[in-house]
């Protein structure tokens, strides 16, 4: 396999809570079209490091960062960077299953919708391309009136992953987007992003080891704020490196 | 557990079940008399406005576009009351409920917590100034203001109560709406983040229409407390009833009218004394539905969002 460009990288990357050192001295590089899973055991900055790389964590009252985080070379903390541009090219989509209270077609095209698009057919088209690309076509294309609340909790996700997809960002967050789903849906959610990974570059944060197994294609493991391993998954899985990471992916501890 | 252990000890020779007898019928007292004092007005009000009905057609009560019941040439249309009360309602309601908004909107998406901390409270001290006090800052102070850009303005007018009603209902609709948008479930406001919405976007797009029910909620008991609201426009709109939507001449309200009257020297048991619970039952009516539509909007929308 040919070396893929980088996509997203931290440099020196440190933040804080207040006083809290969350995260110590990140430096880690993603692969473009690939997928990157964030693992280690709660409270270990892994989710902290994933809303850094779309600036969700900007609203925290005393939450800053130091170094720099750059998306294809451009430091996104960098003064000129407009944080809700940002967003629209790395989209994000979150534990619990989100959509607005608004109907299935006005959530998929929400993002276009406040970008100043209001062409009916570019809308609908857009709607169905996002829909099909999450496998929810099917199930919904007769009801795009209906509440989206309506749906059960895996279409619901699915339906937030085809409203991050309609705005056609290049990164996809994705912070444990399964924990609160059952395995048919789980599984539907897992195989949805091997697909995606074609076009997207994704990084999910995961509790679920075989899913980080499945899915991904490099692993991070994070313990107490620091990178402790950044390795491809297969290597990660069989041979890890430190004894810490050996302990977390066997289950010792976490 | 251990205060009620307590006492219980303390009263060893007084059975416990009496004690609860006790308390359960004290209870049950307080909460009838409640009820007992509410079912007598409401009585008072259907009997008196019975016997005023008796002699005043309720079909001229509703059509009959003059109100002069103190007048050698007695009318007894309500219009004219009902006329007042919904321009100056309205006037208010137009300057409470953008600005109350705004503020709602400003404190939950752009104040800082500290500063949301201490204006919340300070803005809920506009709602304890007396209203009496209200009244005359509208006569003496917004009428003059208002004169010299409206010329024809008269001294007693709709238009300046209406502004100064609003003023007073703001902190109703500002902290009731803040309430119910704060109650949005924050991750709704992550996903609106999370799709490159701006503030505003954020804020008018998701929040605003999530939080709809508890706004309108706000909105509706605002009315009802202005359609209720006595001093302001019995001070500063007049007392003519008027059957018109010009909110620069002296009109009358429904509330007006029955100070009016009470104040006044009509002998008790009259048809004019009458009047006033003929016009008391009507406001009854209207305040007492918008409640009722603000509380089944309340059951209605209220877990939609969770």
């Amino acid at each position: 396999m040919s070396k893929k460009p980088y996509k997203l990288e931290a440099r020196n990357l440190n933040a804080f809570y207040g006083g809290f050192h969350a995260l110590k001295d990140i430096n880690i590089a993603m692969e473009e079209k690939a997928v990157t899973a964030f693992i280690g055991p709660s409270g270990c900055g892994k989710s902290t490091f994933l809303r850094t790389l779309n600036r969700m964590n900007d609203y925290i009252d005393g939450f800053r960062v130091e170094g720099d985080i750059l998306l294809d070379g451009r430091d996104i903390y960098g003064k000129d960077v407009r944080v809700d541009e940002l967003r629209k090219e790395v989209g994000m989509v979150f534990q619990k299953p989100n959509p607005f209270p608004k109907t299935i077609f006005e959530n998929v095209v929400y993002g276009l919708k406040i970008q100043g698009i209001k062409d009916k057919k570019v809308l609908t088209e857009a709607a169905e391309r996002s829909l099909r690309q999450t496998a929810l076509w099917e199930e919904v294309k007769d009801k795009m009136d209906k509440s989206a609340l309506a749906l059960s909790g895996g279409q619901q996700q699915r339906l937030c992953i085809a409203r991050a997809l309609a705005i056609s960002p290049s990164v996809i967050l994705m912070d444990e987007p399964t924990s609160a789903l059952d395995p048919i849906s789980t599984a539907k959610i897992e195989e949805l992003i091997y697909e995606l990974k074609n076009d997207y570059t994704i990084v999910i944060v995961t509790h679920n080891m075989q899913q980080a197994g499945r899915v991904s294609d490099q692993t991070a493991f994070f313990y107490m704020g620091e990178l402790v391993e950044y390795a491809k998954t297969k290597t990660m899985f069989t041979s890890p490196k430190h004894e810490r990471t050996q302990n977390y992916i066997t289950g010792r501890f976490g | 557990m251990r205060l009620l252990l307590k006492s219980h000890l303390a009263c060893k020779n007084f059975p416990l079940r009496v004690q609860e007898r006790i308390i359960e019928g004290l209870l049950w007292l307080s909460a009838v008399i409640t009820i007992l004092i509410t079912a007598a007005i409401i009585w008072v009000l259907l009997s008196e406005s019975v016997s005023f009905f008796s002699e005043v057609s309720i079909i001229d009560f509703l059509t009959d576009k003059e109100w002069t019941p103190l007048f050698a040439q007695k009318h007894f249309g309500i219009l004219p009351l009902v006329a007042g009360t919904l321009l100056t309602t309205a006037i208010a309601i137009a300057v409470a409920l953008p600005i109350g908004l705004t503020i709602a909107v400003y404190l939950n998406e752009y104040a800082p917590g500290r500063f949301k901390q201490t204006v919340k409270p300070l803005l809920e001290i506009l709602a304890t100034i007396p209203t009496v006090v209200y009244g005359f800052f509208a006569l003496t102070v917004v009428t003059p203001f208002l004169q010299k850009i409206i010329p024809t303005l008269a001294g007693f007018n709709a238009l300046s109560a209406g502004i100064v009603m609003g003023i007073m209902i703001i902190p109703m609709i500002s902290s009731l709406s803040e309430d119910a948008i704060s109650a949005v479930p924050r991750s709704l406001r992550e996903a609106a983040y999370g799709m490159g919405s701006t503030r505003l976007q954020t804020a008018f797009g998701v929040m605003v229409p999530a939080a709809s029910s508890g706004i309108v909620v706000s909105v509706i008991l605002a009315i009802s407390r202005a359609v209720g609201e006595t001093m302001i426009v019995a001070i500063a709109a007049g007392q003519q009833p008027r059957l018109t939507l010009d909110p620069t001449v002296p009109i009358e309200t429904i509330t007006t009218y029955i100070v009016q009257v009470s104040l006044g020297d009509v002998p008790h048991g009259s048809l004019e004394y009458r009047t006033i619970f003929a016009a008391g039952i009507t406001l009854f009516i209207f305040t007492f539905a918008l409640n009722n539509l603000s509380f089944w909007i309340k059951k209605k929308y209220q877990e939609k969002y969770d």
